[in-house]
């Protein structure tokens, strides 16, 4: 009696729930925006000659950002200050979503990366550091005799 | 000033969604979009009636053959859709960018605009 209420197998059925919602969510980004307590978002790419990372951090001043490069560990270091009041004692703040404040982000390089070859610029709002990796550590083709 | 969520998750192109901030003062209202990596040849502002849509594309300069490994920008189109109140006037607004910030300035039409009534003594 009870048995004909429920599918026929509950777990199964759940899964594939769990599964679909998970899939909903990934497909839509953009209901969820950056991704908030992590700022600078950052995305990481490589090449064969080079390790690019990219700090998608707005509103700073170019000389305010500190950028390390520590044993192979890069850090990205440095302050947001909040908007700035206009002055206007009545003034609502009708949303604020945007980061203020401290932040640090740390991304460990890997091993063949030349410390001294690091190049960082700023633009736009998007600090741009390229690492370039040692010249022997780079793929050669080895001819065969 | 509303935000349109509903409307924008109808369109079919995804996009991420800016964060912001919306401050309101006696003249009128402010907006702060973090807009990183897009630059002024590629942020299109449009006003249509009453609704403001804020959108920028990505423009990264990526090495050839550049491998992601990681990624929390996920997609190079930031849009966000905003619906202006009856008192705001979509004639006036400026617009600046700097530093991947965009800020709009959206002044109240001037019947709108406090006033102090005078009193006067009979």
């Amino acid at each position: 009696m009870y048995r004909t209420l429920f599918p026929r197998d509950v777990f199964a059925e759940l899964d594939r729930l769990q599964r679909e919602l998970t899939q909903a969510f990934d497909l839509s980004p953009n209901i969820r925006g950056l991704a908030r307590g992590s700022f600078p978002a950052i995305n990481v790419g490589s090449t064969a000659k080079s390790v690019d990372i990219y700090a998608f951090a707005p509103g700073l001043e170019p000389g305010s950002i500190d950028v390390q490069l520590e044993k192979g560990v890069l850090t990205i270091a440095g302050e947001r200050k909040p908007t700035a009041p206009s002055g206007d004692e009545k003034a609502t703040v009708h949303i604020d979503e945007r980061f203020a404040g401290r932040f640090r982000r740390v991304v460990s390089l890997p091993d063949d990366v030349d410390p001294n070859a690091v190049t960082a610029n700023y633009r736009d709002g998007l600090l741009h550091v390229s690492a370039r990796r040692n010249e022997a550590s780079q793929p050669r083709r080895i001819s065969i005799q | 000033m509303t935000d349109t969520r509903q409307s924008e998750a109808d369109r079919p192109d995804a996009a991420l969604l800016p964060p912001v901030n919306v401050i309101e003062d006696k003249e009128g209202i402010t907006l702060y979009a973090d807009l990183p990596g897009v630059p002024k040849e590629k942020l299109k502002l449009q006003i249509e009636g009453d609704s403001v849509t804020i959108e920028g594309e990505l423009a990264l300069d990526v090495p050839e053959g550049l491998e992601v490994t990681h990624a929390e920008v996920g997609l190079p189109i930031f849009r966000r859709v905003f619906t202006l109140s009856k008192e705001l006037d979509p004639n006036k607004i400026s617009a600046e960018l700097a530093n991947g910030v965009l800020t709009l300035r959206i002044p109240k039409a001037e019947y709108a605009q406090p006033r102090r009534i005078q009193i006067n003594s009979a």
